[in-house]
């Protein structure tokens, strides 16, 4: 369709981490002056493909062309030179320093070998005045001291700063409200009658329909599906999803098999929550959703523990239950699988069993055998891990070498060993690939039907509605919406996002 | 229509002003002590002058420190570093003048080297900061050790002009000290190399993704951070005539630097902080030794308050932060 050079081309990219082929043969390229959608599920390649353009990664195969020239990065920096710049999805601002610092970070302007800090805020104010005067950020403002709204527009003036001329955005909306969702859609509008090339990376039909020229679907590492003219969104999904979405999640709950209140919040609060009610039935899914910062996470650990309620009544099985420690909570019968599963949920250099028996043994006191707590045996733990049908050579080997959708499973393990009443999940399908995601929801709903309470957290939408039994929206730390199952997509982020009051 | 305002007031930035409440605190107690015991002598701007001299070589070696902490690094070999930097200076000199240049230089290069070797452990190969300076540490102490006797010299009383020596009143060593800290500004807020130390303490995936050499750049703090150590090491030959193997050890320089950049309110994992906050930790440390020494309180007990300090001054600082970001 075009006849010069594409301003980038990746061609049959390959790339393998241990236990996980994220990249296979994927091609890719976007012109100047077009938006070139990247869709697909989390897991299925999209950050791996853009870390490698940008040089973060190096792929195993297949090469990346510039403007024509083939290149390899071997620095950000060269990517950087050669006009690639990427918003990712985890900002990289640093939270210490100023805006300014923090969109001029290694390129500082000088004068006489000195930093010229006027030049510097004077540039970063006529890059962040692209944004409208309503959402001024004054540039010595400390990153920190901004939310999070703010944070990713100043990712996006440093992206411009640097004069790229391709920008990729990881997601870039998914923490900004419908105004500034506007003002971000009308800057990728100029940015692309000026001669940038745009790779948009989301899951969100709405904003391909709005914003792109091509669509690229990624599925495990592949690319499923091309089009070059912006299709019906269903063809978009069904490519994303690779399946019928009527098997990938499991049945709901029928009304019966909903039994007695099991977690009870009645107007609790803390220094992040304010004035949360709500039950949670046994048999039932909960799913939470919400903008990040909304205070989701904050109430799975205040009831957890971590970071206690400071007032309100909260009750487990009909007994008083604020703990104010995780100890306390698991001895009643909580489980928390966390969001973060390399840094909070696992010992990465410790075997499958041991990390399954992890809870087990912090409970069994100094007296019990580390191979046969009260709660389960190393045996039994064995037997427990083969149910879940976690794959691993041999449940001895290091928990690190697994992929993540069998990490999550022998986290699931170490949970079941306590026979929990209730199990919190936060962002339960992470990093999981998309047909480990499906063995994970099954598993959700097969612990529901035996009687435990689920509340799942999570950031990915079309999850939430899938899993959930009910769904409630959180902002600011509040309960602001619930639904019941069948709610829509659209429905729920107005609640998220406060552009419209929603009666609870 | 837009309802969020993204114009968020800043937070009062309680941990950037602590180090100065810490200080007004220490002279504040120190006045009233000298005022409550009527010794008011104590107080004149000679006082003021002799107590800051008190802590010049603290103060040298913490300058160079506060860079290996900002980039998120550390350095447990100044000490030895100081001693090793004294005994081959009062060696090499051994009382003559003419030999005063070449030591200073050979000091320099051997600081330099040190720091270079403290650098690329580090950053070649991945060794943590901890473990690679407290092994260069023992090889230097054993160096020291093994070569002591052969080199025992003193410097001339030419060279004694640096820890005792005045200009306009005040003291030259006190003058060097004032210039380097000027100097660490300077390059800490006014320089891209200084702007980068902060973005690979702060965050070095980041710093990287930004194009910043992050090698270099910690190399670089080690070599300025093994520099001063050397320059400490120098002064205290002046000022003691001939250097000893056990001289920095014995002012335990390692754990005192890395103390008053901590209680100055730079992070131990880098990337915020600066070289005011350590100026305040080392005036504090040396103000604490001089309200004791008013008081008359024993030097154990003397140690006891100023471990006492350290502690409560860093949980301070976390409480505050944590408040903040709450």
């Amino acid at each position: 369709m075009n006849t010069k050079h594409p301003a980038i081309e990746m061609r049959g990219i390959t790339k393998s981490f241990p236990g996980v082929k994220a990249l296979k043969n994927v091609s890719f390229s976007a012109h100047c002056g077009e938006v070139h959608a990247l869709a697909g599920e989390n897991g299925a390649g999209k950050s791996t493909l853009m870390k490698i353009l940008s040089g973060i990664y190096r792929p195993d195969g297949g090469s990346v062309v510039v403007n024509g020239e083939e290149r390899h990065f071997t620095h950000p920096l060269a990517a950087i030179r050669a006009g690639i710049a990427v918003i990712y999805q985890e900002f990289s601002l640093l939270p210490e320093r100023t805006v300014a610092q923090n969109i001029f970070l290694g390129r500082e302007p000088t004068r006489r070998g000195l930093i010229d800090h006027k030049a510097m805020n004077d540039e970063a104010r006529r890059a962040l005045a692209l944004f409208g005067s309503a959402h001024r950020i004054e540039p010595s403002t400390v990153v920190a001291d901004l939310d999070v709204a703010s944070q990713q527009l100043v990712e996006i003036a440093k992206a411009v700063s640097l004069e790229a001329k391709v920008i990729v955005m990881d997601e870039p909306t998914a923490a900004l409200n419908e105004a500034e969702c506007e003002v971000l859609f009308g800057l990728v509008d100029t940015l692309k009658k000026s001669g940038v090339a745009i790779v948009y990376i989301t899951h969100r039909m709405p904003e391909i329909t709005r914003l792109a020229n091509r669509v690229t679907v990624l599925k495990d590492g592949e690319v499923a599906v091309r089009f070059d003219h912006v299709p019906e969104p269903e063809a978009i999904v069904r490519a994303m999803v690779g399946r019928d979405l009527g098997d990938f999640y499991a049945e709901p709950a029928a009304p019966q098999e909903i039994g007695d209140v099991v977690l009870s919040v009645h107007n609790a609060g803390n220094e992040r929550l304010k004035n949360v009610s709500f039950e949670l039935r046994a048999g039932e899914i909960v799913g939470f959703s919400g903008l990040q910062g909304a205070g989701r996470v904050a109430l799975a650990q205040a009831i957890f523990g971590l970071s206690p309620f400071t007032e309100g009544e909260i009750t487990l099985s009909g007994k008083p239950a604020r703990f104010t420690s995780p100890r306390e909570a698991i001895r009643a019968g909580v489980g928390l699988l966390p969001g973060d599963r390399k840094a909070e949920a696992l010992v990465l250099m410790q075997s499958v069993v041991d990390n399954g028996m992890l809870t087990s043994r912090a409970l069994s006191g100094l007296s019990g055998n580390a191979n046969a707590t009260p709660f389960v045996s190393a045996e039994a733990m064995e037997k427990l891990l083969r149910e879940l049908d976690v794959r691993a050579g041999s449940f001895a080997q290091d928990i690190k070498a697994l992929s993540g959708g069998n990490q999550q499973k022998a986290i699931v393990a170490r949970w079941l060993a306590l026979a929990p009443r209730l199990l919190i999940f936060i962002e339960p399908t992470r990093g999981i690939d998309v047909n480990a995601k499906a063995g994970i929801y099954h598993l959700m709903r097969d612990l529901a039907r035996k009687g435990t309470a689920i509340m799942m957290v999570s950031s990915d939408l079309p999850e939430v509605l899938g899993v959930s039994d009910r769904v409630l929206v959180m902002r600011n730390g509040e309960l602001v919406a619930a639904f019941s199952r069948g709610a829509s997509e659209a429905d729920v982020m107005l609640a998220a996002t406060g552009e419209e009051a929603v009666a609870a | 229509m837009n309802k969020a305002t993204l114009l968020r007031r800043p937070a009062w930035r309680m941990e950037q002003c602590a180090p100065a409440l810490l200080l007004g605190l220490a002279v504040l107690i120190y006045v009233a002590i000298a005022l409550s015991l009527g010794l008011t002598r104590f107080l004149t701007p000679e006082a003021t002058v002799s107590i800051l001299n008190r802590s010049v070589a603290l103060g040298i070696t913490a300058v160079g420190q506060t860079f290996t902490i900002l980039v998120g690094s550390i350095d447990l070999s100044v000490a030895h570093l100081i001693s090793a930097s004294a005994v081959v200076s009062s060696a090499i000199m051994n009382g003559d003048p003419a030999m005063m240049v070449p030591a200073v230089v050979a000091v320099l290069v051997m600081g330099a080297v040190v720091g270079t070797l403290n650098g690329l452990l580090i950053t070649r190969l991945d060794v943590n900061p901890l473990i690679a300076t407290l092994g260069m540490a023992l090889i230097i102490q054993g160096c020291l050790a093994s070569f002591y006797g052969r080199f025992d010299g003193s410097v001339p009383d030419a060279f004694q002009y640096f820890a005792y020596g005045e200009v306009l009143g005040l003291p030259v060593s006190l003058i060097v000290l004032a210039l380097l800290v000027l100097g660490a500004w300077i390059v800490l807020r006014f320089t891209r190399f200084g702007s980068n130390i902060y973005s690979v303490g702060g965050n070095r995936d980041t710093a990287r993704a930004a194009g910043i050499n992050t090698t270099r750049v910690v190399m670089a703090s080690h070599i300025i951070c093994s520099l001063c150590a050397a320059l400490a090491g120098l002064y205290l030959a002046s000022r003691l005539k001939s250097g000893s193997p056990w001289i920095g050890t014995e002012g335990a320089y390692d754990l005192e630097s890395i103390a008053v950049v901590v209680i100055g309110g730079t992070i131990l994992s880098g990337g915020k902080g600066g070289i005011w906050g350590t100026v305040a930790g080392v005036i504090i440390f040396s103000l604490i030794d001089s309200i004791f020494n008013l008081a008359g309180i024993d030097a154990f007990a003397k140690q006891v308050m100023r471990g006492i300090i350290i502690v409560a001054a860093v949980a301070f600082y976390a409480v505050r932060s944590k408040r903040i970001v709450a």
